[in-house]
């Protein structure tokens, strides 16, 4: 119970730090913000011994039995792990971040978002049903957007926002559809009961492609990895905790779950995953090379640390799953400091560029130092965790039976790794470009979405220290790196009980040294290789700009967005011309071809329909039919709405003749302020009708309405006479008074038997009177009203 | 525009009546014809009629809170009724009743439902304060 509880927490928590931030400012709006997080933290603490026993911690409620939507809440090792990283990096970035911003009113929203996507994050990697999964994920997306989108000011940012939601949204929507045919085959909605006995057919094996699309999208796997550089539009502390340590981590938890029951019996997972996995590791790692602006190169640096990921747990043998698990933990652990520390030196020295911060070093060592040990981790250098996470993937490499080719891909992605660590310690250092000019640092960041010219304030900003709480977070993550690294054993039974949650096979060790093996030779020739990279860095740059008139996926993503806002205004062109006959014409044409057509086979005519009860009534319909001749026949609007209004009297009448009192009751009322409104509007109409002077256009909308009318009058008389079932309204009439409380049936059936419909339809009422009215005062702005 | 002062005596003799007549139908409904559907109805047919008598500064100054407000409001209380239910134990929506005796009404018989009814009510009254707001101001002669 106590899994549900925390994370209400967050959601709880979400909307009152939003409140005090934009209150008190940040620093209150963040501590707020790791309130949630740090209970969530000594939660998973507390469970953890447990856990790490082979416990899993169970919690289950019912929520909508109908659709199998059940809150079923399972941390078990590799939960365990996640919800380590999101509460204890996220506590982390709190602490951070309220010495990154400064107060402005967007503060306390970004604090509120970011509770709200921590929530969703522990919720997906909690879940243990596939469709609560699901809502996670999305909550996942749409806070990601709006965090990205911050500066909604700017254009770049919002079309950066909008373009992480399309891609990860449209993903998301792959991944349901994948879920319902899994589901479907599985014959229930439990993710652990779809692992323990995986479905298999071809319906099962095209649920499960749909998934890995959601998967691979989320974790900005190439071809959909564009929108991760996009991303790092959003301030640093957001792409530091989303885009780097959690929510695209949320792809890999996905495939490392689905890897080990499917791998075996699914023929086509391992080449397409691995595929996936070694080209993004690659692509990402090349990509990263050539970057001057050090966020964008973590971030296609996290691109190629992805791909390394996917491909390594996405193989489904114990070994590599042991393996893909050490390194997503050293991941987490470097890369989030990584990003804290550009955050840092963005934020004193007002630049990002590569090339312009030589001064880094001379200005605060301290930073300088925390940057440099968690880039070595990054680059798999020892004694830090990322060398002794690549060792472990490289021994299972070696004695795997796979392809040599994959070993290859790795080795060639560490390699690129290595460069493009050497690159971001070389630019702190200043050493990376020493030809070129030094840029002022107030100058020198190009193309940055997040510079802000209100920064430059005076000049002596160089000179002012960091506060040790603002570097401290990354510091700390720094300092972990090297204590895994130093004695494995720290962080050994998380590793092993991950991934045994994963495989019940998995076994694997962690090590600083191996002895001299086949993995530490893969390790020196990745250092080589990497330094010989950097060595020849004008030339990797010249070589890639040649290269670069390759097919982008940007411009993919951008033509189709493009064709596709095209294709819909030509449709919406010729879809709604604004002719009211038209749509009129087309709404009725339909109504009357395809049921027509539908029943015309398949009619039974009652045996006996009364004509009618008492001859009240045929006064009354006589009276009905004549106002709405006088309909048709009027020349002026007015005439014409009163007759409307008419009709709706006379059909009132009706009703109360067949004791219907609550329905004429309303009937009555509701043509009332129907005849009102048409007024108001007629203020605006011409006074008559213009009628068409093409006499084929009259007589086929005569033709159509006749052919209306007949055809409700028949589908009337014969939908009495193909009742199958009897009706429910016996059973209303029975318990209205038991169990809703009432002696008036029709309301009890409103407010009670079918409530819910009727609270959906005061929310679409209260819809389009928002709607309705946000047109008209926009209309009236536009001055066409 | 000139004001008819026949019909501003019949609004003014009328108006009250109207509202009282709508609380009616929204209490008895569940046991007579009525509810909050068409008690919402008939308070705001008594609005328009103000409406058509004194225009939109007569209704403005009948209903000080926002028609938005109503709106929003409206939904709350109809969805905090469902939710209500989960907090005792019942479905969504799972309606309740309670009974006692009142000072000069006698038993009274209550049902959660009056609330949910309540929510309809005000959303219905808000729509068509929008309406008389959004459509009903403009062209107005003043």
């Amino acid at each position: 119970m106590t899994a549900g509880w925390v994370l209400a927490a967050f959601f709880v928590a979400a909307p009152s730090t939003a409140w005090l931030g934009g209150r008190f400012g940040p620093r209150a709006a963040f501590s707020a913000a790791a309130v949630p997080m740090t209970v969530a933290l000594l939660w998973a603490l507390r469970a953890a011994p447990e856990v790490l026993g082979g416990d899993p911690h169970r919690m289950s409620w019912d929520w909508v039995p109908a659709i199998g939507l059940q809150v079923d809440l399972l941390l078990d090792g590799f939960a365990l792990l996640f919800v380590l990283l999101i509460t204890g990096i996220g506590a982390l970035i709190c602490l951070y971040a309220a010495w990154y911003f400064d107060p402005d009113e967007h503060v306390g929203l970004l604090a509120g978002l970011l509770v709200a996507f921590a929530g969703a994050m522990v919720g997906v990697v909690l879940s243990d049903n596939l469709l609560l999964v699901y809502v996670f994920w999305e909550i996942t997306s749409i806070t990601s957007y709006l965090l990205i989108g911050t500066k909604d000011r700017l254009a770049a940012s919002r079309d950066a926002a909008l373009q992480a939601l399309l891609v990860t949204g449209a993903g998301g929507l792959a991944m349901l559809g994948g879920f319902v045919l899994l589901a479907q085959q599985a014959g229930s909605t439990s993710l652990s009961g779809l692992l323990a006995d995986p479905p298999s057919g071809l319906a099962a094996e095209v649920g499960l492609g749909l998934v890995l699309v959601g998967a691979l999208s989320k974790s900005a796997q190439v071809p959909l990895h564009f929108w991760l550089p996009g991303a790092m539009a959003a301030p640093t502390p957001i792409s530091a905790y989303l885009h780097s340590a959690t929510m695209v981590k949320a792809g890999v938890y996905l495939i490392a779950r689905f890897a080990p029951p499917f791998a075996e019996q699914v023929a086509w997972w391992r080449p397409v995953v691995i595929g996936f996995g070694l080209t993004t590791m690659v692509v990402g790692g090349w990509r990263a090379l050539r970057q001057h602006d050090a966020k964008l190169l973590l971030a296609f640096g996290t691109v190629s640390q992805l791909g390394l990921m996917v491909a390594l747990l996405g193989v489904g043998v114990p070994a590599l799953t042991f393996a893909g698990i050490a390194v997503l933990l050293a991941h987490a652990l470097y890369k989030a400091a990584l990003f804290m520390v550009v955050g840092v030196v963005d934020h004193q020295a007002h630049t990002r560029d590569l090339r312009a911060l030589g001064m880094v070093v001379r200005r605060w060592p301290f930073v300088a130092a925390v940057s440099v040990v968690a880039a070595l981790s990054m680059a798999g250098l020892g004694p830090l965790f990322g060398f002794v996470a690549k060792e472990a993937a490289f021994e299972a490499l070696l004695h795997g039976r796979l392809s040599p080719a994959v070993t290859a891909g790795v080795l060639i992605g560490s390699l690129l790794s290595v460069a493009f660590s050497a690159r971001l310690v070389w630019g702190f250092w200043g050493r990376l470009d020493p030809a070129a000019p030094p840029l002022h640092p107030r100058h020198g960041s190009l193309a940055d979405p997040e510079h802000d010219p209100a920064h430059d304030d005076a000049d002596d900003t160089l000179h002012r220290s960091t506060p040790v709480p603002f570097i401290a977070p990354a510091a700390l993550l720094a300092t972990l790196s090297l204590l895994a690294g130093l004695w494995p054993g720290l962080v050994l039974p998380l590793v092993e009980e991950s991934a045994l949650a994963l495989d019940p096979r998995a076994d694997g060790g962690l090590y600083l040294w191996h002895g001299f093996t086949g993995a530490l030779l893969l390790s020196v020739i990745a250092i080589v290789g990497g330094a010989v990279l950097l060595g020849f860095r004008v030339g990797v740059e010249r070589l890639q700009r040649t290269l670069s008139v390759w097919p982008s996926a940007v411009g993919a993503y951008r033509s189709v967005l493009r064709w596709t806002l095209l294709v819909a205004g030509r449709v919406t062109a010729v879809a709604q011309n604004g002719s009211l006959p038209t749509y009129l014409t087309v709404v009725l044409t339909t109504a009357l071809v395809v049921p027509a057509v539908a029943l015309a086979g398949a009619v039974t005519w009652p045996d006996a329909a009364v004509g009618f009860e008492s001859p009240l009534q045929l006064v009354v319909v006589v009276i009905t039919a004549a106002i709405a001749l006088g309909v048709t026949v009027a020349r002026r609007r007015f005439a014409a709405i009163v007759c409307l209004g008419g009709v709706g009297f006379s059909v009132a009448l009706l009703f109360v003749l067949h004791g219907a009192p609550d329905l004429a009751l309303t009937q009555l009322l509701l043509e009332t302020l129907t005849l009102i409104v048409f007024v108001l509007v007629l203020r605006r109409l011409p006074d008559r009708f213009t009628l068409t002077s093409w006499p084929a256009a009259r007589s086929a909308r005569l033709l159509l309405a006749v052919g209306v009318g007949v055809f409700i009058t028949a589908f009337a008389l014969t939908a009495a006479a193909q009742r199958t079932e009897p009706p429910v309204s016996d059973g209303h009439v029975a318990r209205a008074l038991s169990e809703g409380g009432g002696a008036n049936v029709v309301n009890v059936i409103l407010v009670d038997f079918r409530g819910f419909d009727t609270l959906g339809e005061i929310t679409v009422l209260a819809t389009a009177a928002v709607g309705i009215a946000g047109l008209v005062q926009a209309g009236r702005r536009r001055g066409t009203p | 525009m000139m004001r008819s002062t026949i019909l501003s005596t019949a609004t003014t003799a009328v108006f009250h009546t109207a509202v009282l007549f709508s609380l009616y139908l929204l209490f008895a409904g569940h046991n007579q014809p009525g509810g909050g559907f068409a008690g919402g109805l008939v308070a705001a047919a008594a609005l328009v009629v103000r409406y058509v008598d004194g225009g939109s500064e007569t209704v403005r100054s009948l209903v000080r809170i926002h028609p938005m407000t109503l709106l929003g409001s409206g939904l709350v209380l109809a969805n905090v009724t469902g939710i209500g239910a989960w907090l005792f134990g019942g479905a969504f929506l799972e309606s309740a009743k309670w009974q006692w005796d009142a000072p000069i009404l006698g038993v009274v018989k209550t049902t959660s439902a009056l609330f949910f009814d309540a929510g309809v009510y005000l959303v219905v009254v808000a729509l068509v304060l929008m309406v008389l707001r959004t459509l009903g101001e403009e062209g107005e002669p003043s």
